[in-house]
């Protein structure tokens, strides 16, 4: 095993430099969790389908069960890790979460915080529908969605400055 | 669900990634996105020895308009192509097609060059990009050669494309201005590929059909030019016997596979649904 090519890789990963060695076939999400020991990030599926692996890298959101670390080589990624604000409390998406109830089994959660950060960066004001199809690629199989979803509308409000109006059910 | 070992390459420009194809012949595959390709490694369906990440050659990136082609740099996301002004003002079935594949994720890093490279007919691209006419300029180590996208794809998985060639950029004639399209496409969930799908561009003047171009994703091994359902209507002015007789041609044409998304008949059947949904918008855009 031990020839196998080992690669050097750098990255930023939650605003801190890391450089290791890694072999060519490391998929991003095993090098994030056994090699910088960051489980927030998990593996659901495999299959790139459920998106618990979801990781912000270079303004992007990316399922990092489908992407070598080397791919990531000199990247700038961000995970739950690093979501919450500098002085450690919630981010608003945290936030939201734990007043609207956005989860259950918390599984999924990682996941979703982080692409629904990258959602609101790009769309601060989502529709309702925007948000349900912002996060078409995450899965949650406690909630029904309901809750996620104004989990994400709080955390819009709460960063627009507007008063988060629960619609009627 | 770890892919097997292989040797990694990040070529800078594309004459070093085709002279390392070249080296390597059939043990070496182009990287793109690798949304398509790193799920089969991890299933072991596909082994490279050999893998050209081509994510770090800035010439194969970027969308640019020159007189009547709009040309697409292979690694340009499917993201990006959504995020593209030029695209939504001169060629918009682009945008709305590449909305309704995958999810966003994933829309992030896959390319179009390795949606239409790949072969594998539950692509949508490949036959928006048969129906718009698209050609995709391949570059090999004697240069460049351009196959038209309705002559590029042959099987499952095979196509015009060598070993040792890059698929570098796809070339899109400019539809006319006030054009109408619709692609229509039928799933069971969101990121599923298509049950069956339909691309439609056509002109209008005044109730008439200037020009109609049908192509139909997953129904067969391949995507399908419709080119009898385009020239049904061409001419037209899409009563419902016309759209009968286009439907049924584009059903006759399909070979679809019975699987998970239904049965042959079914399939076939759905591909009639999508034209003729996709007609009907289509020509609710167009202007004359
Ligand atoms: C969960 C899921 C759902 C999906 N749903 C859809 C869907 O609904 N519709 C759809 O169209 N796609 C879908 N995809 C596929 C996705 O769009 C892929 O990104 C796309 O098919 C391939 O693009 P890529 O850049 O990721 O290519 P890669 O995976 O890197 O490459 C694909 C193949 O093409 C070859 N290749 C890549 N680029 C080139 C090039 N420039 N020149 C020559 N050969 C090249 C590679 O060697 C490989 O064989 C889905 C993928 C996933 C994981
Ligand atoms: S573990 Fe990556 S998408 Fe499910
Ligand atoms: S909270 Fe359990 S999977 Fe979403």
């Amino acid at each position: 095993m031990s020839d196998i090519e080992q690669i050097p890789v750098t990255m930023t990963v939650n605003g801190k430099k890391v450089q290791r060695f890694v072999e060519a076939r490391t998929l991003l999400i095993h090098f994030l969790r056994e090699e910088l020991n960051l489980t927030g990030p998990h593996i659901g599926c495999e299959t790139s389908h459920c998106g618990a692996c979801t990781v912000e890298m270079n303004g992007m959101s990316v399922k990092s069960c489908t992407l070598f670390a080397v791919q990531a080589n000199a990247a700038e990624l961000t995970t739950i890790e690093g979501m919450a604000n500098a002085d450690g409390t919630l981010s608003a998406l945290q936030e939201g979460f734990r007043q609207m109830h956005g989860l259950q089994c918390g599984f999924c959660t990682p996941g979703m915080i982080t692409r629904a950060h990258r959602l609101l960066q790009e769309n601060p004001n989502p529709t309702e529908d925007e948000i349900r199809m912002g996060i078409s690629g995450n899965l949650c199989r406690c909630t029904g969605y309901q809750n996620i979803v104004k989990a994400i509308q709080y955390a819009a409000a709460k960063l627009n400055g507007t008063e988060f109006q629960e619609a009627a059910e | 669900m770890i892919p097997g070992v292989f040797t990694y390459h990040r070529p800078s420009s594309v004459a070093e990634a085709v002279a390392i194809l070249a080296n390597h012949g059939d043990e070496a595959r182009p990287l793109s996105g690798g949304h398509s390709l790193i799920p089969m490694m991890k299933l072991r369906m596909a082994a490279p020895e050999h893998l050209v990440d081509l994510g770090g050659i800035a010439a194969l990136k970027g969308i640019s308009e020159d007189g009547d082609t709009i040309t697409i740099g292979a690694m340009t996301t499917q993201h990006e192509l959504i995020g593209s002004d030029l695209l939504s003002a001169k060629l918009p079935i682009i945008r709305e097609t590449a909305l309704m594949i995958a999810d966003p994720q994933i829309r992030y890093v896959g390319t179009l060059g390795g949606n239409v490279a790949n072969g594998d007919p539950g692509n949508d691209m490949p036959a928006l990009m048969q129906c718009l006419d698209a050609s995709y300029v391949l570059t090999g180590p004697d240069g460049d050669r351009q196959v038209a996208a309705r002559a590029f794809y042959e099987a499952a998985y095979f196509t015009a494309l060598a070993p040792e060639e890059i698929l570098t950029s796809i070339r899109i004639p400019v539809p006319a201005a006030g054009h109408g399209y619709a692609y229509e496409k039928l799933k069971r969930k969101v990121g599923d590929y298509a049950t069956a799908a339909a691309a439609i561009v056509l002109t209008m003047n005044g109730g008439t059909v200037g020009m109609c171009s049908v192509a139909l994703t997953n129904v067969a091994d391949t995507p399908l030019f419709a080119s009898e359902a385009g020239d049904i209507l061409t001419g037209s002015t899409l009563d419902a016997a016309t759209v009968k007789r286009a439907v049924a041609a584009a059903e006759a044409i399909t070979q679809p596979a019975s699987d998970g998304r239904g049965p042959a008949e079914y399939r076939t059947k759905m591909a009639g649904v999508m034209v003729e949904r996709a007609l009907a918008r289509a020509a609710e855009r167009a202007r004359s």
